[in-house]
C-alpha cells in the first residue's frame, strides 16, 4: 500500500448523545495519527443576537441566560452588568457581592461537571459517577439561593432579584466545607491515578505560542502558561476586592487543563467564603429606566470556560439596536484544531473534552477511504470504546514513548 | 404467541433503552438529564440505560427547539430507530420553542417535527420532573 492510501478523511458529527451541542469536525488521519482538522459550525444557529433587538432589556435577560445553559449566570451578569454600564447605573454592593458569589458557585458546578465528563471521556466512570454525586451540593446550594437548579435567573438590571438571609450563610459554608474536602480527593486523584496520567499527560499539546497566536482563552490558556484572567486583568463586580490567585500552569497538556480546573475550584470556594463574610449590608438593587438613551458598551467577564464578550448599542427606546456576543468556546476552536494535529484518533474525545466546549458532537463519525470510496460510520460512543480499546492494546508503548519526552 | 409477546412487553418495560439529542437547545437540559442518570437521582434503577446509536434506543429523548438546521437529523435519527419508538421531549423549548419562539433559526417545538409521547415542561425540568415523564412513559408502555 502507498503512503498516499493510508490517508483517510473522518467526519465526525454533527449529532451526539452526550449533554453537549453540535459539531461538526473533518479530520485527516494517516493511519493512527491525525494531520489535519476542518470544522463547520451553526448547527444550534437560533438567531439570538436578532430577536434580541425585538425584545425588550428586561426581556433580554432571560434571554441571554439561554444563550448557554452551563454559564447562564455569566451570560446573564454580563448582559446585565453591560446595560447598566449603558444606562450609567451601579449596582448596590451587597448585589454586586450576591452576583459575585452566584458566578463563582457557578464556576464550581461547571467545573466538577467537566472533570466528570473528561473522566467518562477516557473511560474512567467511576470518577465521572463520584464527581457528579458531589456536584450535587453546589447545586443545592444555588437551588437554595436563587430557587433554580440550572438557570438562575438572579441578576437583574441594577442588582440581584433574591437576598441571602443568615440562616442560609451558614448552610452556603456548611456546603462549601463538603464541597472543599471532596475537591482535594479529586485532585489527589488527578494527581496519582494512572488511568488519569497514562491518558492525560503529554496528550494534546499546545504550546504558549500557538495559544497567543490562536487567541485561546480561559483555563485553556492559564494551561498553556498564558497568564490571563479578566477577574484580575480587568475587574468587574466585586472581584477588585476579593483575595484570589490565577492559577496557571505550563505543562500545556490536557493534564494542565484538568488541574488548572480543579485548582481553580478551590479558589473559588475561598473566593465564596470570603464573599459571604464580608457580605456588605444594604439594598440589593437600585432602580432602572426602562428607556435608554443613545449610546455603545462593550462589556466583558471571565465566565467558567473564558473570556465573555458583550456588545450592545441603544438608541433611545427601549429595545437593544444590537448586541453582539462573544462565547469563549469559539475563541477555542482554533486552538483546539491545533491541539488534535499530530495526536492519535483515540485522543480526539479528550482532547476535544479538554476545552470544556459546548459541543462535542462525535457521534456517528463517518469514515471514508478517498481512493476506494468505502465508507463506515461511526458514533461518538463508538469512537470512545475504540479509544477505550485501543489504549487497552497499545496504551504501555504510548505511554512509554510520552514519558521519554 | 400471547406468552412471546408478554415476554417482549416485560422485556420492554424492565430496559427502555435512550438516546439523547440535543435539537438546538442551551444546554440546560441536557446536564439535568445527565444529573438524573447519575447517583444522587438514579433512573437506572429503571432498567434505563443511555446509549449512543439510536438504532440501540427504544426512546428518543429531546431537549431544546428544533433548529432549521437540525430538523432534517431529528426527522433522520427517528428514522433510525426500531419499532416501537417513544419520544419523549424535555423542557419548555420543546413544547412551544420557549423562549427562543420567533427567532428566525427555530422551528419550534420538536412535534413540528417528530410525534411526541411525553412532554415535561420546565426550563430546565429538575430531575425529578424527567423522572416523572419517564414513570409517565412507563405507564404508557404498560398500556401498550
Amino acid at each position: 500500500m502507498s503512503v498516499e492510501k493510508r490517508i483517510f478523511k473522518i467526519p465526525v458529527g454533527p449529532q451526539h448523545p452526550a449533554l453537549k451541542e453540535f459539531e461538526h469536525f473533518v479530520f485527516t488521519v494517516d493511519g493512527e495519527r491525525v494531520i489535519d482538522v476542518g470544522f463547520r459550525i451553526g448547527y444550534t444557529h437560533r438567531g439570538i443576537e436578532k430577536l434580541a433587538e425585538s425584545k425588550t432589556y428586561i426581556q433580554n435577560l432571560y434571554l441571554c441566560e439561554r444563550i448557554c445553559g452551563i454559564c447562564s449566570a455569566a451570560h446573564q451578569g454580563c448582559y446585565a452588568q453591560t446595560v447598566e454600564e449603558l444606562a450609567d447605573i451601579t449596582a448596590p454592593p451587597r448585589g454586586t457581592y450576591i452576583r459575585t458569589l452566584i458566578w463563582e458557585l457557578e464556576r464550581i458546578h461547571s467545573h466538577l461537571l467537566w472533570l466528570g465528563v473528561a473522566a467518562h471521556e477516557i473511560g474512567f466512570d467511576t470518577l465521572f459517577m463520584l464527581v457528579w454525586r458531589d456536584r450535587e451540593v453546589v447545586m443545592d446550594l444555588l437551588e437554595m439561593i436563587s430557587g433554580n437548579r440550572v438557570n438562575y435567573a438572579m441578576s437583574t438590571i441594577g442588582g440581584v432579584r433574591r437576598d441571602i438571609s443568615d440562616e442560609l450563610k451558614h448552610k452556603i459554608l456548611k456546603g462549601l466545607d463538603i464541597l472543599e474536602e471532596r475537591t482535594k480527593y479529586y485532585k489527589e486523584v488527578c494527581m496519582k491515578e494512572q488511568t488519569i496520567l497514562a491518558r492525560a499527560a503529554n496528550v494534546g499539546i499546545l504550546t504558549r505560542e500557538q495559544a497567543l497566536k490562536l487567541n485561546a482563552v480561559g483555563p485553556t490558556a492559564r494551561a498553556s502558561g498564558v497568564d490571563v484572567d479578566l477577574r484580575r486583568d480587568d475587574p468587574y463586580g466585586a472581584y477588585d476586592e476579593v483575595p484570589f490567585n490565577v492559577i496557571v500552569y505550563d505543562t500545556c497538556d490536557v493534564l494542565a487543563r484538568v488541574l488548572v480546573r480543579v485548582d481553580e475550584t478551590f479558589e473559588c470556594i475561598n473566593m465564596c467564603r470570603w464573599l459571604l463574610e464580608n457580605l456588605p449590608e444594604g439594598d440589593i438593587r437600585t432602580k432602572f429606566a426602562r428607556k435608554i438613551a443613545e449610546n455603545e458598551v462593550v462589556g466583558r467577564v471571565e465566565a467558567p470556560r473564558g473570556e465573555l464578550f458583550y456588545y450592545i448599542k441603544s438608541n433611545g427606546t427601549d429595545k437593544p439596536e444590537r448586541l453582539k456576543v462573544r462565547t469563549p468556546t469559539l475563541a477555542n476552536i482554533l486552538p483546539v484544531c491545533e491541539m488534535l494535529k499530530g495526536g492519535y484518533i483515540a485522543d480526539i474525545p479528550i482532547v476535544l473534552a479538554g476545552i470544556d466546549p459546548c459541543f462535542a458532537c462525535m457521534d456517528r463519525a463517518l469514515f471514508i477511504d478517498e481512493n476506494s470510496e468505502k465508507k463506515w460510520v461511526w458514533s461518538r460512543e463508538q469512537l470512545r470504546i475504540y479509544s477505550i480499546k485501543w489504549y487497552k492494546e497499545h496504551g504501555n508503548e504510548v505511554v512509554r514513548e510520552r514519558w521519554k519526552q | 404467541m400471547a406468552v412471546l409477546s408478554k415476554l417482549v412487553k416485560w422485556a420492554r418495560i424492565k430496559s427502555p433503552w435512550i438516546i439523547h439529542y440535543n435539537s438546538g437547545g442551551c444546554n440546560a437540559c441536557d446536564i439535568e438529564v445527565v444529573a438524573a442518570l447519575t447517583p444522587r437521582f438514579d433512573v437506572e434503577r429503571f432498567g434505563i440505560l443511555l446509549k449512543g446509536s439510536p438504532r440501540h434506543a427504544d426512546v428518543l429523548v429531546v431537549t431544546g427547539p428544533v433548529t432549521r438546521q437540525t430538523k432534517n437529523r431529528l426527522i433522520r435519527i427517528y428514522n433510525q430507530m426500531a419499532d416501537p419508538k417513544f419520544v419523549l421531549a424535555v423542557g419548555t423549548c420543546t413544547i412551544t420553542g420557549g423562549v427562543f419562539r420567533g427567532a428566525y433559526g427555530v422551528l419550534g417545538g420538536v412535534d413540528e417535527a417528530i410525534p411526541v409521547d411525553v412532554f415535561v415542561p420546565g426550563c430546565p425540568p429538575k430531575p425529578e420532573a424527567i423522572i416523572q415523564g419517564v414513570v409517565k412513559l412507563l405507564e404508557k408502555l404498560q398500556k401498550t
